[in-house]
């Protein structure tokens, strides 16, 4: 079946956005991903920076350097391209202390979907994520992977704060936060894992495209990971494919 | 505790360091930050010879009072800023001024506008964070610890080896009263046509929450239409105006969140952007729609005022006295200090 062309969405003088669909699915975020490739290799004048998300690819420009529109044509030509499934990326192990003053919505995530929690964090800690964005603030990681098994809808009250670190579910999707933030979604667990670290290279943890899974870990080993996070260790795992 | 450097002894309002920002970065959630008004702060570089996104720093509806440490320095402000004393001697508008070793200087909060610029000859030193000092307060990065100048802070500067003439320039309308010019989208179709109407055809307020990162508008709720107020996450781009629930449009300004998940009904164009940015609480917005080739001229005619800034500069002495004298016959009472709230 040939892909449904690309959409040209303008934000203004300064970005497009090319859409390849509205919804959250694998396929749409390897076109997304391949086109982000081949536009950084060409490096087409004008262009800042790209931005890769779900289902569309945010493309920011100069407006005085280049005509917005024809950039953008020459963009969208390369959209059309047929995508390869191969895209390079790193599988990531992220320790997570689950539930308890770690993950406080575990047992009502796992009441909700009348199972235990033990069954709840199998089911979360077996899946592979695949970084599908990095967005809204810096760092956090939206992950598509999510086991339908365990899919909520967000909470009617957000949380006004919550942790850095925080391991969250919202709809079909899974979430690692970076910094603490106001959130709406279900708190599962914890990771002791700095994704984004000032001052450090690389400052960020996750590629967009990378795969990621949770291991479960006992709350014990919490205040070790965090002391050697926090003096610069890198306690993530990862295995290059 | 050696070295020259401008003391901040005490400021109010948010007062951090901004240069061009650091652009690269939303891939990974990082917006780019820099000043909420490039003009206003290109123009105060440009008053000490600088070029026109060297650091400077930015007042958020502030000032304060500092003193000049190690050595003289040659500074300007533009933008939005309340009178200037040094040594007693009050300064108006957009100017250069010298501040001597071990002289104070207080800026007052502005009566007017909200975002105001301190440069300085050769521009504030301090160590970039991935390429900028530009302060982004949710990330905790930029300035000089990644949180706003505080009581008590060293903002570090090269000497000055020659001594600069003081310059003045027209000062540029912080906002004016035409309307801020969009092109609609990226998400239009989330919006009903009555929507539409009251975004382009009535008159909205800026509310309190405003910051660097959003700037939460007043006024009739904007409808939505059959596809509802979520969208799967999307990039968003300074000055994208959102619609989320409740109707309320949020205008995404310099340390904006990179993606979002409520449509966009418009986006601001890039050179009247400042001219949100300076909108205080309780100022009036309104909104035109236009096409993207008038953008582009806006942005490049924008661009080229700032490229002829230097050219711009006019003796400082003269200007005053010019100034003075078009009060005079205007019949304006000539008090500067009643500027001051």
């Amino acid at each position: 079946m040939e892909p449904t062309p690309a959409k040209l969405l303008w934000n203004g003088d300064t970005a497009f956005t090319v859409e390849f669909g509205e919804s959250i699915n694998g396929d749409l975020n390897d076109r997304v991903l391949a086109l982000d490739g081949v536009l950084r290799e060409t490096g087409l004048d004008g262009i800042v920076e790209t931005v890769p998300t779900y289902r569309s690819l945010t493309v920011h420009l100069d407006p005085v350097a280049v005509d917005p529109s024809t950039l953008a044509a020459n963009v969208l030509s390369l959209a059309q391209h047929k995508v390869g499934p191969a895209i390079r990326s790193r599988t990531w192990r992220i320790p997570v202390v689950y539930g308890g003053e770690f993950g406080i919505d575990l047992e009502a995530v796992a009441s909700h979907h009348g199972i235990g929690a033990d069954e709840a964090v199998n089911i979360h800690a077996s899946a592979e994520y695949r970084v599908f964005m990095l967005g809204f603030l810096p760092g956090f990681a939206y992950l598509g992977g999510l086991d339908p098994r365990l899919a909520l809808p967000r909470r009617v009250n957000p949380r006004s704060i919550t942790p850095a670190g925080t391991i969250s579910i919202g709809g079909a999707q899974a979430l690692v936060a970076s910094i603490a933030a106001p959130s709406g979604w279900h708190l599962l667990g914890r990771t002791p894992v700095r994704t984004f670290r000032p001052g450090d290279d690389p400052i960020f943890l996750f590629e967009p495209g990378d795969r990621v899974r949770f291991e479960p870990i006992d709350a014990d080993r919490w205040d070790e990971l965090d002391r050697a996070a926090q003096a610069g260790e890198r306690i993530a795992g990862f295995v290059e494919e | 505790m050696s070295g020259t450097a401008l003391v901040v002894l005490r400021c109010s309002g948010l007062a951090s360091l901004q240069d061009g920002g650091r652009p690269g970065y939303q891939r990974y959630g990082l917006s780019v930050s820099g000043p909420m008004d490039p003009l206003a702060m290109a123009s105060a570089n440009a008053l000490v010879g600088n070029a026109p996104a060297v650091s400077a720093v930015e007042f958020g509806l502030g000032g304060g009072s500092f003193r000049a440490e190690g050595a003289e320095l040659h500074l300007a402000i533009a933008g939005a800023v309340g009178v200037v004393t040094v040594d007693g001697r009050p300064l108006i508008g957009s100017r250069s001024f010298t501040l001597s070793d071990g002289a104070e200087m207080t800026i007052a909060p502005p009566r007017q506008g909200s975002f105001g610029y301190l440069a300085v000859a050769g521009g504030w030193l301090t160590k970039p964070v991935l390429g900028s000092v530009a302060l982004h307060l949710r990330a905790g990065i930029g300035s000089l610890a990644g949180t706003p100048l505080k009581d008590g802070d060293r903002l570090k500067a090269t000497p000055t080896s020659r001594r600069l003439p003081d310059y003045a320039l027209e000062s540029a309308p912080l906002y004016g009263g035409e309307p801020i010019r969009v092109i609609l989208g990226p998400q239009e179709d989330h919006i009903s046509d009555d929507g539409l109407r009251t975004f382009l055809g009535k008159v909205f307020t800026l509310s309190h929450q405003a910051d660097r990162m959003g700037y939460r508008l007043d006024g009739p709720a904007i409808a939505h239409g059959a596809k509802g107020f979520n969208i799967v996450s999307d990039g968003t781009a300074p000055g994208s105006i959102q619609v989320p629930g409740n109707g309320s449009p949020i205008v995404l300004m310099a340390d904006r969140q990179t993606t979002g998940g409520y449509p966009k009904i418009a986006t601001v164009i890039s050179a009247d952007l400042r001219r949100v940015a300076q909108r205080r609480p309780g100022d009036e917005i309104r909104f035109a729609a236009v096409d993207l080739a008038t953008a582009r001229d806006a942005a490049r005619a924008l661009a080229s005022r700032i490229r002829d800034l230097p050219r711009s500069l006019r003796d400082a002495e003269m200007a005053e006295i010019e100034r003075l004298s078009r009060a005079n016959l205007a019949g304006d009472v000539v008090d500067a200090m009643a500027e001051q709230p």
